[in-house]
């Protein structure tokens, strides 16, 4: 198959080349071995570009039934160690990393990248790296989140639970400055953003929300995006799920309608309810630590440590219940509560050796509360072990404390 | 032409790409494409099908096409059982269980990768998509996995048109062109809700969602 891959990137090249734009050539994304078994760098080449201890060993893993790469070479679904994870920025080698159909990551020479905005524009734009890094950018701190991150009871851990949502610094041009400087028409309502990989992955997104917050994208925590992030130029997106937030962006089509790519095809819902629940991610948290997996080890004093985010904005408050939500009490928030971003809370906790059952919800600065599975049925009008979680899934995560300190999902 | 081209390449390997003036009024940063340059671009297909080029095929044709172009190899000749999603139906395929495919030896046996959402009988394409333009854009931008873009138009339509009438949604003779695709009567054709296009900062997901 890599024979044929490359072979394909020849042609492409070719033919852009013909035509004075390019994409990258593409390479199959099959040398993603963990860092754990990377053989150990020459000193000059940690000093050059660090690596973390070889005592830690927090690895991205795959969404269970889909290795990455899977039989195809395709990148699925890969989830981040969030039981591992301290603060609000997630490091850029644990971002997880998800595509709608599997992609083979593209290997993007960023002098031959190029973004093009057209559609109902008055004046076209094209736009190279270096065009983009001279205009005025801001860095924002953001969480992307994947539709497909919905707790069931077969999951063991956080990473498997959760896993799919990641935090970082983003830093890149309002996408209202390049679509003001292409002169959108009046007519226009949507926008198409399209990646360069080879499946050209697309999404519709409301003309409101591009000229709201959105941003063309190519820092990441500091350095240039990685591989898997979209590099070298990736559209954010703040608060919506994560098909949105198009990976090697190379073109922005200004139109009048909701196009249904193959991407948006893939959430379509035929009840507007499970519509408006779908694209932007709801209220949510959950508990960090003590988490699924774990184990305490003895009676005592333990700081539970969890994440919260909203795609309405900013987290204003989280509450932890360590007695199965019968009783709540405010968590306390321990870094910024920027909007649409991961905020770590922390709350006190004596653990009496008594079984228990934590969980935390939050609300956002719209005053909307995560729910529980049990409001979730009763908002749908279900018995609670019969209902489902429609469209991005909000509700709250119970993790349940044996007496001999093993924990497990509450779930299950 | 040829000469341009050299030109070009050079040009790109030098890093010098301000080709057209630059065009962006406040900044004067970017340029602007050519009319060639957005329609080599441009592979955008809206439910209208405004954007589709001319071309023709038909189910007949398609069906030659899903064995040469090796879409069998990876789908099932018959459409499902094969080791990626069903395209077509196996309540409605008429040809049988699935026969291993050619060149993927011990396939067969593996189970279909579940994607996110699952494809399964119910909502393969055909029958699932509101309209028949996300299938012909998928397959022209997405398919064969190796060889993307690699597709004629004549052959896109063939391919639609195959896997269309294999699933009962057109017939056999019908002709599949830039008209009369985006006419296809799709059988889930009203099975979805439009998101909310009037999104507004600061609005909740859904008034009165716990
Ligand atoms: C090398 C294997 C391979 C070949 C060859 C191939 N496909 Fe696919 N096809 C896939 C995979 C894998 C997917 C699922 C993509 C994903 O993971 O999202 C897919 C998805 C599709 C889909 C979307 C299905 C859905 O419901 O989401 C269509 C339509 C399709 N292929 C048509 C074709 C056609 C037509 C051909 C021949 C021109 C072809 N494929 C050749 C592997 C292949």
């Amino acid at each position: 198959m890599s024979s044929k891959r490359d072979r394909r990137g020849f042609l492409k090249n070719g033919a852009a080349l013909a035509t004075g734009l390019t994409v990258g050539a593409v390479r199959p994304a099959s040398a993603q071995t963990p860092a754990a078994s990377t053989p150990s760098k020459d000193i000059k080449e940690l000093i050059a570009y660090g690596e973390r201890s070889r005592f830690e060993t927090a690895v991205r893993v795959s969404v269970g039934g889909r290795p990455s790469p899977d039989s195809f070479g395709l990148t699925f679904h890969v989830l981040a160690p969030l039981q591992d994870s301290f603060g609000i920025i997630t490091p850029s080698s644990l971002f997880y990393t998800a595509t709608h159909r599997g992609a083979f990551v593209p290997d993007i020479n960023p002098r031959e990248h190029r973004l093009m905005i057209h559609g109902m524009v008055d004046r076209p734009l094209t736009f190279s790296l270096d065009d983009l890094k001279r205009l005025p950018y801001v860095s924002r701190i953001h969480f992307v989140e994947c539709l497909g991150n919905r707790a069931n009871a077969n999951h063991k851990t956080v990473q498997e639970t959760h896993g799919l949502t990641s935090c970082a610094e983003w830093t890149g041009v309002p996408l209202s400055l390049l679509l003001k400087e292409a002169g959108v028409q009046n007519a226009a309502s949507w926008i198409v953003a399209e990646g360069a990989e080879e499946v050209k992955g697309a999404s519709s997104i409301p003309l409101a929300k591009a000229m709201d917050d959105c941003l063309v994208c190519y820092g990441q925590n500091g350095e240039m995006l990685r591989p898997q992030q979209g590099y070298p130029l990736r559209l954010m997106v703040p608060g919506f799920e994560g098909i949105y937030q198009i990976k090697y962006l190379r073109r922005i089509k200004v139109v009048d309608r909701y196009y249904m790519t193959y991407d948006d095809y893939g959430h379509i819902n035929p009840d507007p309810k499970v519509a408006a629940l779908t694209h932007q991610i709801g209220p949510k948290s959950v508990i960090t630590f003590p988490s699924g997996g774990q184990q305490l080890p003895e009676r005592g004093f333990y700081e539970i440590s969890g994440l919260a985010w909203s795609g309405a904005g900013a987290i204003r408050k989280v509450e932890v219940s360590t007695d199965g939500g019968q009783t709540w009490k405010d968590a306390e928030l321990r870094s910024p509560a920027y909007p649409m971003a991961h905020t770590r809370f922390g709350f006190h906790w004596n653990w009496d050796g008594r079984e228990s059952v934590l969980m935390s919800r939050c609300t956002d600065e719209l005053g909307t509360v995560q729910p529980t599975r049990a409001d979730v049925a009763k908002f749908w009008n279900e018995s609670p072990e019969r209902s489902r979680v429609r469209g991005a899934d909000n509700s709250v995560q119970p993790w349940k404390i044996a007496s001999d300190g093993s924990v497990r999902n509450g779930l299950a | 032409m040829a000469s341009r081209r050299l030109l070009l390449v050079v040009m790109v390997v030098l890093g010098l790409c301000q080709i057209g003036t630059a065009q962006s009024p406040t900044y004067g940063v970017g340029r602007a494409p050519t009319a060639e340059e957005i329609r080599a671009w441009d592979i955008s297909i809206s439910p209208t099908g405004k954007e589709l080029p001319p071309g023709r095929g038909t189910a007949k044709e398609g069906a030659q096409l899903y064995v040469q172009k090796g879409c069998a190899g990876c789908h099932g000749r018959t459409g499902w059982g094969g080791r990626a999603p069903v395209l077509i139906s196996s309540k409605i395929s008429k040809d049988g269980p699935p026969v291993p495919a050619n060149g993927m030896a011990g396939m067969a046996h593996e189970p279909p990768p579940c994607l996110a959402p699952c494809v399964n009988d119910a909502n393969a394409m055909a029958i699932h998509s509101p309209f028949a333009t996300v299938i012909w854009d998928y397959i022209n931008r997405g398919m064969p996995i190796g060889k993307e873009g690699t597709l004629t138009p004549n052959e896109v339509y063939a391919l639609t048109a195959f896997i269309l009438y294999k699933n009962e949604v057109i017939k056999e003779g019908d002709v599949l062109d830039e008209l009369s695709l985006p006419k296809v009567k799709m059988p889930n054709a009203a099975g979805f809700a439009l998101p909310p296009e009037e999104w507004k900062h600061g609005r909740p997901r859904l008034q009165n969602y716990p």
